[in-house]
């Protein structure tokens, strides 16, 4: 078991954003968690990035506690995200926000810049300019390809597609899919349940704080309750 | 003659309130705080000076005291005071702010009491006129105004050239991305007050050696023409700060030439008003706008 979560609680505040999580990402799948909004999914992630504290419950990450380690300790250990509203840093040009993802390393980073302009040709075009420039779709493709730059063992994608075309959106989905089969595990938050669930290998349904459902993507299709709350079955 | 002598004296002034005035975006582009006890950490350089020439030391080991107790100051205030207050709300950490500015001024009148003493300018910098051309200056004038281009220079590649300079403008851009990249923010901060206040130290020098005195209280006035400076270059813009330096300098020296010596605190916070009414984001200050 790549990525190990138990019982985990997460609080704003008074309010108790996650109600004990539990769930588990294997290595070399895609796992998915869908669900509506303030289901509690940005918050999963962000926990899992040391970016928010956990009351209780606890995280391991290829056998090791990483509860209540620093976020900077879970990058280095390859976990890396691609955050909700991508928050590329716009007034660094793109070649900047790229060495920004590849901060702790202390080799050369240059094969991987490449290997992320193969990805994401859009970006070689554009890597002198500054983020904030960029296209929303080209802002994420950049949030993905700095996410990268760390080599990751796991990588965290906090909803791609939100506010992409269709276009867009199919392409970005086809580079979580090659991202993948390269050997990169994935956990993918997703509004959009309907493609999220064709991508991934396992995924959980969250509502409220909690998992209520989990199982295989297409287990989650086929499930009358998925389709008439997520898929408009 | 007299206009561009002028112009050399509004430079020289400008140069000071520029690297203060850094000091103040900086820090405040990296933990939106406006750092009031800026002013205060140059008056405790001015007193590192005073004790380490009065000691006997060599001028130049004494500029090199002062700007290391500079940063050393004011990297333990950020340490003991700011980041235990990083989740307050961001009025305690301004009101914490003035606090520190005040305890500051205040343990050095306890030591020193506040009378004014007189700085040896002198033993830093020589009296001695430099002839360029027809025009007569002063050995300081042109020191002042060639380190501190120097130091903008070397901040400006620090900032744009450097890994630590990149970390710093990512963490100032957005916190919570910089820890995703796996920065270390609390370095950063540490790191950004350390070079705010290492240019502090420079500026407290080069303006205690124009004006010859020290008291408890210099770093007010002088954190506090420093801070519009930002505010109008726009805070938070590296070179606004500058630009804005340079402005407020010219506006004293430029309001003095005329005859209105004793009205240029009044027009420099004039222009703090005007600026806040017309354009609060200041000349190059970026507004927000979010991309979809």
């Amino acid at each position: 078991m790549m990525l190990e979560v138990r019982d985990l609680t997460v609080y704003y505040d008074n309010i108790r954003a996650l109600k004990g999580v539990s769930f588990s990402v294997e290595e070399g799948e895609i796992m998915t968690l869908i669900g509506a909004n303030g289901a509690g999914k940005t918050t999963t992630l962000i926990t899992l990035s040391g970016l928010k504290k956990a009351q209780s419950g606890s995280i391991r990450f290829l056998g090791k506690e990483i509860t209540k380690t620093t976020p900077q300790s879970r990058v280095a250990l390859g976990i890396s995200q691609s955050p909700e509203g991508r928050r590329v840093f716009p007034g660094l040009t793109v070649l900047e926000n790229l060495e920004m993802g590849a901060y702790l390393r202390k080799d050369d980073f240059a094969p991987d810049m490449e290997k992320v302009f193969r990805y994401f040709p859009r970006l070689r075009e554009r890597k002198k300019q500054s983020a904030g420039t960029l296209s929303g779709g080209e802002q994420q493709m950049l949030a993905m390809g700095r996410a990268l730059m760390s080599r990751p063992k796991l990588m965290l994608l906090d909803e791609p597609s939100m506010g992409l075309s269709p276009l867009l959106v199919a392409e970005i989905f086809e580079i979580i899919r090659r991202l993948n089969e390269s050997g990169t595990t994935i956990l993918l938050v997703e509004q959009n349940a309907a493609l999220a669930l064709k991508l991934c290998h396992r995924a959980a349904v969250m509502e409220t704080g909690r998992i209520v459902l989990a199982g295989t993507g297409e287990e989650l299709s086929r499930s009358p309750a998925v389709q008439k709350a997520y898929l408009g079955g | 003659m007299l206009f561009l002598s002028q112009c050399i004296n509004g430079l020289q002034l400008g140069s000071i309130y520029a690297l203060v005035a850094l000091g103040y975006s900086m820090v405040y582009g990296i933990i939106r705080l406006l750092n009031f006890a800026h002013g205060d950490v140059i008056m405790i350089g001015a007193y590192i000076a005073l004790l380490t020439i009065g000691a006997g030391l060599h001028p130049a080991l004494a500029v090199g005291i002062t700007i290391l107790g500079c940063v050393l100051i004011s990297v333990l205030i950020e340490k003991v005071a700011y980041r235990p207050l990083r989740s307050a709300p961001r009025i305690s950490l301004l009101i914490t702010a003035i606090g520190v500015s005040l305890l500051l001024q205040n343990l050095v009148q306890l030591f020193f009491t506040a009378d004014s003493r007189a700085y040896p300018s002198t033993a830093i910098i020589p009296a001695r006129a430099i002839q360029l051309g027809g025009l007569s200056l002063s050995l300081s004038t042109v020191v002042t105004i060639l380190v501190s281009v120097g130091a903008m220079l070397g901040l400006h590649l620090l900032i744009q050239k450097t890994r630590m300079g990149k970390a710093m403008r990512a963490v100032s851009e957005d916190t919570g991305a910089a820890q995703l990249m796996g920065i270390d923010i609390n370095r950063v901060i540490s790191i950004t007050f350390a070079i705010g206040s290492a240019l502090a130290g420079v500026g407290s020098v080069l303006y205690c050696c124009r004006y010859s005195v020290a008291n408890p209280t210099m770093g007010s006035l002088l954190g506090l023409k420093a801070f519009v400076a930002a505010v109008l270059g726009g805070i938070g813009s590296i070179p606004g700060a500058v630009v804005g330096g340079f402005a407020i300098g010219f506006a004293e020296v430029l309001v003095t030439a005329l005859g209105f010596s004793a009205w240029t605190d009044a027009v420099v916070f004039a222009v703090l008003i005007v600026v806040l009414l017309v354009k609060p984001t200041g000349l190059l200050g970026r507004g927000v706008a979010e991309k979809v």
